[in-house]
């Protein structure tokens, strides 16, 4: 079941590859039909889900791969891969009917994201390093393509920027993952039989080394400062809807990463560094949110603020790894966890919001906006709605996830108290841009701006719809990120 | 839990009428916006009068519920004898808001209704929840709905910009709700707020001392009070609501529901209290100060706001909560009364509106009941509710007693600035001094009147809720039977002293001094301490990183192709000089091989081969074809065998 959920888009994504003879206005509609099944094979894994048995995983599939180096086709799922392979189909899905309009190369670009989306899947399910590794990677090669390929501006040079510094993490990666398997008796590159061995337990010498090649890694891709300079060029370049599954489903490999490898099966490397992981993720929050806040550009904005969120997780993450009271440090997880898919919905609508801006006027610029709300109130609705969602407002997603983050972490240690600023910092940055974007009598390039359409509204809408239900009921989300969390807090507490 | 009798099942449903039903309604009118705009007011006003009912019977029932939220804290809702008191009153208010506002706010009024009842949803929660997250959730709601409702009127950028200052100053305190939610889960695991006091020690301070900031910003006490001055901005409605019954007032009703978690520290209830009764000094001079009504009645809001905070510091909180509704009714009368006023003349300055109350008796005479009580006069109500706090605070401290009741003499001036401008006879020029901020009307709306006959009963009244009965039922439901009552003397004094200084009001001007005009200065103050340092501080780290950061990765970046180009110059330069340099010597090599091969090893073969030939022709000699020659060799062949076999054997 796994296994056709990540396959069945790189299947049509060949089908539209190989065959020119396709006509755009197909193409487009087998994109949206395809993303729109895979989602509905999400909701029957979804519906037919139960927790598994502590470190457990559901729908597993092994097959017999590379077995000589023990690297088997392995995939499974669990509380915490769940619901980002949820939080990418619907990501996948938006961007299929926002790009119903694109008319450049609209078959080629069907088969780019339709590949995109089979190898984010992949490192989701991905239950061996191999693997994972592979999807990771090629995640990383199908996102250039599509800033280079469909970005704006300075297009070209972001995208080698992207490509060339999130492929030095990976390569960082590749060498913990070798480290992890010379390490494990007998060599295995297998996820749950790494985890359940710890192998570098007992040195924590190597395992430091092991956690930090990992840890960069993983660090690049999230991205937290100072790692992080790739992303605004990246963002401000690419296509809206390559900005919302590069914020949405790409950062979220990164973050996935800590509680997926690195937590359970380097837990003691993990503990001795939570430190150094609780003070990457307060600087990310609070120097995230000041850099934000000094923009004018509201891509790059929006940009700052996903490494401002992203040091949240990696803050919640980091607290796990203290000595403390295990309900805090599981609080701080779920958080984490709910902060990644939280992100994707809100920031991807964000993203798309801010497409919106581009397409209509040519500029991100905030200053040649003003009085937005007038000629188009759907958008400024939309934007509104957005922005007071990403700053953590109740009802939304992203406040069940800060304000476990926030508990979790500072009933670990009150230090995590240093990163409360960066929820006062992101309201008055969005609070900022809705004035300058939205108020005002209109001017500049508001005046004649169109109104968001079926097409637009009905994606971003969409995204913020489900943060909105999964903020006001979270306890479906949180029943399954819980137990997940529990079994990650266990293990990294071995 | 409160008994599991069939009514409390029917009180249960009806409390989440209380909170869902202008959650729902209020969401459907802001989503739908224009289409709604025709029946919004209708469907508001209808909204709201079915929440009143049901708030009245939960106030009766007591239902308590809860549902999952997050994982070891449900959202948690109850009515207890605190909220049975304020969710009427603050639904009531909402009513008579949204009927006023019907008639007075005809720019989008969809979008304006739905606002005022997702506001009013959030207040419900806020005031009935019984766990932390279920707070904060409703919490942070009722700040993002004031941001909207300050900043309607969106086109004037002045007014968003107050909204986005109400939220972050408002926000700025909230952070002391999550740093409480952490420390109560560091310091026992509970995020109930009943359990809040019996968090570990050194945890319960962080708890009490998150929730004080909290509750010290809504209520808009020193030194938040700013945010209130530029929350003027927003329509009169919304100020009559937000900054009357609700929002500001949830404030100190937060610290009256935590009273016991603000005692059991020991520090927290005495800062409490100071700082409620400085408040309501400090902006009672600044109301004193104001030429601006809007701005008078907020200044006077943040002060009597500071006696419910008082109250909560001196555990006093039936007086504290009779004193809250007694003002809720009061200051919503005053500002719905100055709104009646704008609409009407087109202006809330005080000079200008010499001798209003004189044109029409029924708006004058309201808020000549509204000033009366607001001053403290008796038989009114803040008058008996004000002594009520003050008798607890002197049991605690003489000088919180005398701060206390200079503050009622301050409120005793402003109240009779109002009153004796407004009642004054019309000048034969006012004309001139109205329409300076709009377009005036000349004319009250029914729909604006009839809600400030309701509103000034209630300022005469409410101060019931601290006399017997009453006040003695309640007194007993929140476990305060004992408490010190104010005696004869106090409320002779304090009578005296509030109709002293009105007379003496409409004889001598008050002083209008600067600093007290100019709140204090705490707006200034933010800008400089708060605003620009931050501003200041983020583009500095913009520039860091974007001069810095990034150009150190574009370096590190150009270093790769630098070393490339290193290495390509050192695969010319070195290895391949090194290799033709090396070629000459192979050369040689390869000539000496030659010579050794040619000489040495050649010869040798040359030779082998040599030797070889002459053994053939040795051999072939033998060969004569002669039979006499083979019989000779095959002799001596045998004769060596021979002799070979004797050796051997021996």
């Amino acid at each position: 079941m796994l296994s056709l959920i990540v396959f069945l888009p790189l299947g049509a994504a060949a089908v539209l590859a190989v065959l020119p003879a396709i006509p755009d206005r197909a193409a487009r509609w087998t994109w949206v039909a395809v993303a729109l099944a895979d989602l509905a094979l999400v909701g029957v894994v979804l519906a037919g889900y139960e927790s598994p048995a502590e470190g457990g995983l559901a729908y597993e599939e092994r097959l017999r791969w590379i077995p000589s180096v023990g690297s088997s086709y392995h995939v499974g799922v669990d509380g915490l891969s769940l619901p980002l392979v949820a939080l990418t189909a619907v990501v996948f899905l938006a961007c299929a009917v926002y790009a119903l309009r694109e008319d450049r190369r609209p078959r080629v670009q069907a088969a780019l994201f339709l590949f995109l989306q089979s190898v984010c899947l992949g490192v989701f399910v991905a239950q061996d390093l191999i693997l994972f590794f592979l999807f990771f990677d090629l995640s990383i090669v199908g996102m250039y393509f599509v800033i280079a390929g469909w970005g704006h501006g300075n297009a070209a040079r972001s995208a080698l920027k992207f490509f060339l510094y999130t492929f030095l993490g990976s390569l960082a990666l590749l060498l913990g993952f070798i480290g992890l398997y010379l390490a494990a008796e007998p060599h295995t590159f297998d996820i749950p039989e790494l985890v359940a061995a710890a192998p570098l337990a007992d040195n924590p010498g190597v395992g430091g080394l092991v956690l930090a090649a990992i840890l960069l890694g993983l660090a690049i891709k999230t991205p937290t400062v100072p790692f992080h300079t790739w992303l605004p060029p990246a963002h401000t370049d690419a296509p809206a809807i390559g900005s919302a599954v590069l914020a949405a489903v790409l950062l979220k490999l990164g973050t996935y990463g800590f509680v997926r490898i690195a937590m359970p099966a380097l837990p003691d490397a993990w503990q001795a560094w939570a430190w150094v992981l609780i003070t990457i993720g307060v600087v990310s929050v609070v120097y995230g949110a000041l850099v934000a806040l000094a923009q004018t550009d509201v891509k790059r904005m929006i940009a700052y603020t996903s490494v401002n969120h992203m040091g949240y997780v990696v803050l919640g993450v980091g607290a796990a790894g203290l000595v403390g009271s295990a309900a805090a440090r599981e609080v701080a997880v779920t958080g984490a966890v709910t902060q990644m898919v939280s992100h994707g919905l809100i920031t991807g609508a964000l993203f798309l919001l801010a497409g919106v801006l581009q397409e209509r006027a040519g500029t991100y610029e905030m200053a040649e906006y003003g009085g937005l709300a007038e000629p188009a109130p759907r958008y400024a609705a939309l934007f509104a709605v957005a922005a007071f969602a990403s700053l953590g407002l109740p009802a939304f997603t992203g406040f069940i996830a800060e304000f476990q983050i926030f508990a979790g972490s500072i009933g670990t240690t009150a230090a995590a108290a240093l990163a409360l600023p960066g929820i006062l910092i992101t309201a008055a940055l969005f609070l900022r841009a809705l004035q300058r974007l939205l108020t005002g009598p209109p001017q500049g390039r508001a005046v004649g701006f169109a109104d968001v359409g079926v097409r637009e509204g009905l994606p971003i809408g969409g995204l913020l719809a489900l943060a909105l239900l999964f903020g006001i009921i979270p306890w479906p989300l949180l029943d399954l990120i819980t137990p997940g969390a529990e079994t990650v807090v266990d293990l990294v507490s071995r | 839990m409160t008994g599991a009798t069939g009514s409390s099942d029917l009180g249960v449903a009806l409390l989440w009428v209380v909170v869902g039903l202008p959650a729902v309604v209020g969401a459907v009118l802001c989503l739908a916006g224009r289409r709604a705009d025709r029946p919004a007011p209708a469907a508001a006003v209808v909204t709201a009068s079915l929440a009143l009912v049901a708030a009245i019977a939960v106030a009766v029932l007591r239902p308590e519920t809860a549902v999952p939220f997050l994982p070891g804290a449900d959202f948690g809702l109850a009515v207890d004898a605190l909220s049975a008191i304020v969710v009427p009153t603050v639904v009531a208010v909402t009513l008579l808001v949204l009927l006023s506002s019907a008639a007075e706010i005809d720019d989008r009024p969809a979008r304006f209704s739905g606002l005022m009842l997702l506001f009013a949803a959030a207040v419900g929660v806020t005031a009935t929840a019984t766990t932390l997250p279920a707070l904060l959730f409703a919490w942070e709601v009722m700040g993002a709905t004031s941001f909207a409702l300050i900043g309607y009127w969106w086109r004037e950028p002045d007014r968003v910009s107050a909204g986005t200052d109400a939220f972050l100053t408002t926000r700025a305190a909230d952070l002391g709700l999550y740093l409480a939610a952490g420390a109560a889960l560091a310091g026992g695991g509970s995020l109930v707020l009943a359990d809040l006091p019996a968090v570990a020690a050194p945890w319960r301070d962080v708890v009490a001392a998150g929730v004080l900031v909290a509750g010290l910003g809504k209520a808009a006490q020193l030194p938040f009070s700013f945010w209130l001055s530029r929350a003027m901005q927003g329509p009169s409605p919304v100020s009559a609501l937000l900054h009357s019954a609700a929002m500001v007032a949830m404030g100190g009703y937060l610290l009256l529901r935590t009273s016991e978690l603000l005692a059991s520290t020991g520090w927290a209830a005495t800062t409490a209290a100071w700082v409620g009764a400085l408040t309501a000094l400090a902006l009672g001079a600044v109301a004193v100060a104001q030429r601006d009504l809007k701005q008078l009645l907020a200044a006077s809001t943040a002060a009597q706001l500071g006696y419910v905070v008082l109250a909560a510091g001196v555990a006093g909180v039936s007086g504290g909560v009779a004193h809250l509704v007694a003002h809720a009714s009061t200051k919503a009368l005053l500002f719905l009364a100055a709104g009646a006023w704008l609409t009407a003349l087109g202006t809330k300055q005080l000079p200008a509106l010499r001798g209003a109350a004189r044109r029409g008796p029924l708006v004058g005479g309201t808020a000549a009941v509204g000033t009366l009580a607001l001053a403290g006069v008796p038989p009114l109500s803040l008058w008996a509710t004000k002594d009520e706090v003050l008798a607890v605070a002197r049991e605690q401290s003489v000088a919180l007693y005398v701060v206390g009741l200079a503050a009622a003499a301050v409120s005793a001036a402003y109240a009779g600035k109002v009153l004796w401008v407004v009642w004054r006879a019309l000048p034969a020029d006012a004309e001139s001094g109205y329409d300076t901020e709009e377009e005036g009307t000349r004319r009250v709306h029914r729909l604006q009147k009839a809600p400030l006959v309701v509103l000034a009963a209630g300022a005469a009244v409410l101060g019931l809720l601290v006399w017997p009965p009453v006040g003695e039922a309640l007194r007993q439901a929140l476990g305060e039977a004992g408490a010190s009552r104010p005696g004869v003397l106090e409320l002779v004094v304090s009578a005296v002293l509030a109709v002293a200084v009105v007379l003496a009001v409409a004889r001598w001007p008050l002083p209008e001094p600067g600093w007290a005009a100019r709140w204090l200065g705490l707006g200034a103050a933010t800008e400089v301490v708060a605003v620009r340092p931050v501003l200041r501080l983020a583009e500095a780290l913009a520039r860091f990183d974007d001069r810095v950061l990034d150009r150190a990765v574009d370096a590190a970046a150009g270093l790769v192709p630098r070393g490339a180009g290193a290495a390509a110059r050192a695969d010319d330069r070195v290895l391949d000089r090194a290799v033709d340099a090396s070629a000459p010597g192979t050369v040689r090599t390869a000539r000496l091989t030659a010579e050794i091969d040619d000489v040495g090893f050649d010869g040798a073969v040359r030779g082998v081969a040599a030797g070889a030939r002459r053994l053939g022709a040795l051999a072939r000699r033998s060969q004569t074809g002669q039979l006499h020659h083979y019989y000779v060799q095959a002799a001596v062949v045998l004769a060596a065998a021979l002799a070979l076999l004797l050796v051997v054997t021996r």
